[in-house]
């Protein structure tokens, strides 16, 4: 057995943060783990979801992640209105909002037949006009235990970390163990197949497109919780970071096979190389650079490591 | 270097190819003369698709040599898939291989010259070569597969070799290429001719290769063989014209009538006719409609058995076991998960029962061969509880072996209440069924039964609308 | 057949989006108005062009936005201050993406990931050149730009001329036959001979050679850059090929159709800004338009299966 594909985005996470705890000389260590754990907790979020997408199989991607997450942190925020003890009440707006954005791009990509990467970019153009309509350019505070408990800790973890640490578990759970997972995977290796060996492959697509954009909702709904409420922008780096999350991830972007601890490893060492070139002074041009080089050097080496099995 | 080897188109001595510890070719001597037809046969791993690939340059040898004493040009492969570019016309497709088009004004010589070489071979193939070829049936992508491998192409086709290149064609195509290769032998070509179907082997053939286990087991001139000989020389034992010798047993109520089918409860219905007229596409709807893209598959009164497996079939990147359990997950699992004890009992028990040659169900699917694969496919489908099952041609490139065991356990499912809709394109399969409905032009132009299924009442039936037409 | 109904819709797309704008607004049928009306349709149509060639062979370009932002830059800085320098510049980005199209295929990489970084490394170099917004662009590009032909505005002869060339290049010629028949069948292209990794360097040195005149052409009608100018290329790029009638896989394009795809999605933008729609769902109902004329697309291939 060689090793798994996902050791590689941790060993590139563990390296990233040793370096940048080596060139502190160990001073900020546990601030820097908390900041990853939590901003990675984001990533892996989206990145869990859009992993799901892409197991679907070529073609399928969600554009929208973005314009989701925006509009339900706008949303729940709105609803909350700062208002303490309606945390809950804007889950349930958000992960709503989730469930409708869903549908509304499964329906563009099945009823128009709309190949997925077109479908979810002109409907997210929708969901930003959307947001941008009820936000009204208002900053709304989150309430302030939701707030607090979007940026405390358990067990000196993170609460963000545990909620996508549960996630994790769940998804890796669906698809190891469960039918709708190997339906799943199926699909993804091959449509065709799939739906002529039986499988309900349309509920599979919808399930699927639902799932990513409740979790886009969740991560937005978190995301406006800990950084004191909703921004337009707020989810515009996640579009290619829930793309290169499952990449990194070792998940295939062919389609029909995922990775779920490659995908929490990946999240973490995004930001970390971030703070990485941070702590060792790079400008934004560089940084942005060296991102790009060391995600193609990181597909480069996970695919030489491939072709020699 | 013998005379032989000297006036040969390609020769190759002791040529072997190695994959890792997988010997597929294993010292073949062998050489090609101008004029000759060599009938290359063996069942699936026998070697044949190695040796095309050593002599059209594919690959090259592990040991030994393959020579072109008069130079590599004019040696040309037409593969067994489809190789043509679906997006591009007819004539472009050509040009792909001609590099010698090029420049302002290339397209007229690339019309004419496609055009020349399908009236060569097809005649009256009424095919427009400023068609893209993605508009045209199988049966025509073939033809102009076929014809590009004959057209000059800046210089003349030597060698032609052609891999199971009757498998789209209907039977009055066939002929016209059958035709059409003796002709270019008598004219000095050299033609390697490899396919499933022995009646054209001996049809063409002048001299015929057999072999096995990736040597080289007979080389005899064809007329020095018999249909029972060249079978036993591939290393399976088949009965000469296999005929179905069950008594025909009374069947039971209707249990599907679709698409202008019937079928009764233990029935096996043939579906024949020329390739390309429609049982396909009336199995796959005939399904679609009995399943559902939306509901879960519990108890599903059809499952489906590809032909053409790569596209219809296998799911690549998993293993045998995952492949053959995925249709029935849904029964066997509790509460969505899936019962991963059951899952391997079942595998194992169709393992044994289907003769799947593998030491270890957690093998990727692709490490079997296409036979192999074949049989997991049918362990998928009669794994299930359906009492319908649908082949599409499912023997397509299958050896002689694996369709004898295939045979059985079809008559044994039956046996027990199952129903089968069977689309061949080979008549000696048909010939098994109980009821055969022939297809002509999508439609079906006559219900055989019993006493009816004959190659004859088959064919007769296909032709005879064509002339009325 | 089929390949021949293909541009039908763009055209008829682009016709009824123009006679509402017309009606909308009776002066913006004139020379002037149509000038207006397209003159962004340039640099659209050249980027559209670059991911049309990139989407021919099975890929799809993520970093087309980023790439076209950063020649901007280049064009506004050094191209502006020495020229020699900026040619040198911006002949090395083509070299790059041949050579990122050539690695592509050596490696078998997905394209969609490579990109993806590559996004970043555009972006990041157009950072580094241009901080903060600013540059000139050369006087000969901002003539060339602002030239007025008789009859025909200039942004709409531009577009006849880029559809009119890159169908000769992409359609016509022998080179495009195999770049397309490589997105058709990559396997029986190999098979009759032919180098793919250079097959697929050329066509990603081709797709560069029209971003960079994408970038260009931009810089000559802004007359200066930044280092986002045109991150919102990617995606309509993707959006104007697909509107052009093209497919993501399968190397089914149609230049003429890419060219009147990006003319769609310019006028759209015009044409809401003519409504009078409040500036909350100006974007929005380009999505709106987006999915309108891909339903309709949906209509027609309904209809060519039929016939």
């Amino acid at each position: 057995m060689t090793m798994k594909p996902w050791v590689w985005a941790w060993a590139a996470a563990g390296l990233a943060f040793a370096a940048t705890v080596l060139l502190t000389s160990g001073r900020g260590a546990g601030e820097l783990a908390y900041a990853a754990l939590s901003f990675g907790a984001f990533a892996a979020i989206v990145g869990l979801g859009q992993m799901l997408v892409i197991t679907l199989g070529p073609g399928n991607v969600d554009l929208s992640i973005p314009a989701c997450m925006t509009l339900a942190g706008t949303l729940s925020l709105k609803a909350m209105g700062t208002i303490e003890g309606t945390a809950f009440l804007g889950l349930a707006v958000a992960l709503a909002t989730g469930l409708a954005v869903g549908c509304a791009n499964f329906v563009l990509i099945w009823l128009l037949r709309l190949p997925p990467i077109i479908a979810t970019l002109a409907a997210s153009l929708i969901y930003q006009s959307l947001a941008i309509w009820s936000n009204r350019g208002l900053r709304i505070k989150p309430p302030e235990g939701l707030a607090d408990f979007s940026t405390g800790r358990f067990i000196g973890v993170p609460n963000l970390a545990w909620i996508a640490l549960a996630l994790a578990i769940l998804v890796w759970l669906l698809l190891e163990r469960t039918i709708w997972g190997r339906w799943l995977l199926a699909s993804g290796q091959n449509a065709r197949a799939a739906r002529l060996a039986g499988i309900p492959v349309q509920v599979v697509r919808a399930a699927t497109y639902l799932s990513v954009a409740v979790f886009a909702a969740l991560a937005g709904y978190l995301l406006a919780s800990f950084s004191g409420g909703a921004a337009l922008n707020m989810g515009a780096e996640y579009l290619l970071m829930s793309i290169a999350v499952v990449v990194i991830g070792g998940s295939s972007i062919a389609g029909g096979n995922s990775n779920v601890p490659g995908i929490i490893g990946a999240a973490l060492f995004m930001f970390l190389v971030v703070s990485m070139l941070n702590s060792y002074g790079a400008g934004a041009g560089i940084k942005s650079v060296l991102t790009g080089t060391i995600i193609i050097a990181i597909v480069i080496a996970a695919s030489t490591r491939r072709s020699r099995q | 270097m013998t005379d032989l080897e000297r006036t040969a188109v390609v020769a190759l001595r002791d040529a072997a190819k190695h994959f890792g510890p997988v010997k597929a070719l294993n010292g073949v001597s062998l050489s090609v003369a101008p004029g000759e037809c060599l009938g290359l046969v063996g069942h699936n791993g026998a070697g044949k698709s190695t040796l095309v690939n050593l002599v059209n340059g594919s690959f090259a040898p592990s040991s030994g040599e393959v020579t072109f004493p008069g130079g590599p040009e004019g040696v040309r492969s037409v593969f067994q898939e489809l190789s043509l570019c679906p997006n591009l016309t007819v004539a472009e497709n050509l040009s792909i291989a001609h590099s010698g088009l090029k420049g302002r004004g290339w397209r007229r010589p690339a019309r004419a010259e496609i055009l020349a070489s399908l009236d060569t071979v097809f005649p009256d193939h009424g095919i427009d070569p400023d068609t893209e070829v993605d508009q045209l049936t199988i049966a025509e992508r073939q033809m102009v597969e076929i014809a590009i491998g004959f057209a000059p192409r800046g210089g003349s086709a030597k060698l032609v070799i052609l891999d199971e290149p009757t498998s789209s064609l209907d039977e009055g195509i066939a002929r016209q290429l059958l035709s059409h290769v003796r002709a270019f032998c008598a004219a000095g070509g050299a033609v390697i001719f490899i396919s499933h179907m022995l009646g054209e082997v001996f049809a063409v053939t002048s001299r015929i290769v057999v072999l096995k286990d990736g040597k080289v087991v007979a080389d005899r001139p064809t007329k020095d063989f018999t249909r029972q000989g060249l079978v036993d020389a591939m290393g399976h034992v088949a009965a000469e014209g296999t005929q179905s010798t069950i008594t025909r047993i009374a069947h039971g109520e209707v249990v599907i009538r679709a698409e202008g089918l019937e079928a009764r409860r233990g029935e096996v219905v043939g579906l024949s006719g020329l390739a390309g007229h429609g049982q396909a596409a009336a199995l796959a709807r005939l399904y679609l409609a009995q399943t559902s893209d939306w509901r879960a598959g519990r108890g599903a009164r059809a499952v489906f058995v590809a032909g053409d497996r790569p596209r219809d079939g296998v799911l690549p990147l998993w293993s045998i076991l995952r492949n053959i359990s995925i249709s029935v997950l849904g029964r066997d699992g509790k509460g969505g998960f899936v019962n991963t004890a059951a899952e391997r009992s079942l595998a194992e028990d169709w393992k044994q029962r289907i003769g799947i040659r593998t030491n270890d169900l957690t093998n990727p699917i692709l490490s079997l061969s296409g036979g192999n694969q074949q049989k997991v496919l049918f362990a998928r489908a009669l794994a299930s509880d359906a009492e319908i099952i649908v082949m599409d041609d499912p023997m397509r490139g299958v050896d002689v072996g694996t369709k004898q065991d295939v045979y059985a356990i079809i008559r044994a499912e039956a046996a027990k209440g199952r129903t089968f809709l069977w689309y061949s394109t080979e008549t000696e399969e048909v010939c098994q069924c109980d009821r055969v409905f022939v297809f002509r032009d999508s439609q079906i132009s006559a219900e055989l039964t019993d006493d009816q299924i004959t190659e004859d009442r088959i064919l007769e039936a296909s032709f005879e609308m064509m002339e009325t037409s | 057949m089929l390949a021949r109904y293909r541009i039908l819709l763009p055209v008829i797309s682009l016709a009824v989006l123009l006679c509402l704008t017309f009606w909308m607004q009776p002066r913006a049928m004139s020379y002037f108005g149509l000038n207006l009306l397209f003159n962004l349709a340039v640099p659209i149509a050249l980027a559209t062009i670059a991911q049309m060639i990139i989407i021919m062979v099975n890929d799809i370009d993520l970093s087309l936005g980023a790439f076209v932002s950063l020649v901007a830059c280049v064009t506004a800085t050094w191209l502006n201050d020495a020229p020699l320098i900026g040619v040198l510049v911006l002949l090395a980005l083509i070299l790059t993406y041949a050579a990122m199209g050539a690695v592509i295929h050596m490696l078998e990489l997905p394209a969609i990931v490579v990109t993806l970084g590559m996004s970043f490394v555009w972006g990041g170099l157009a950072l580094f050149l241009l901080p903060t917004p600013g540059g000139a662009s050369p006087a000969w590009i901002r003539t060339l730009m602002t030239i007025k032909p008789p009859f025909i505005p200039m942004a709409v002869l531009a577009a006849i001329i880029i559809a009119a060339l890159t169908h000769l290049l992409v359609i016509r010629s022998k080179l495009g036959t195999v770049l397309r028949g490589l997105g058709g069948n990559t396997r029986s292209i190999a098979r009759a001979g032919w180098n793919v990794a250079a097959l697929k360097a050329t066509a990603y040195g081709l797709s560069g050679l029209f971003g960079v005149l994408a970038g260009m052409a931009l810089v000559g009608l802004t007359t200066s850059a930044d280092a986002n100018i045109a991150l919102r290329y990617t995606l309509l790029s993707i959006a104007g090929v697909i509107l052009g009638g093209g497919e993501f896989t399968g190397g089914k394009v149609s230049p003429t159709g890419a060219v009147i795809g990006a003319m769609t999605l310019t006028l759209a933008a015009s044409f809401l800004s003519f409504l009078r729609l409040s500036p909350d769902w100006q974007i929005g109902a380009q999505g709106a338009i987006l999915i309108l004329v891909l339903t309709a697309r949906l209509l027609f291939s309904r209809k060519g299966a039929a016939a």
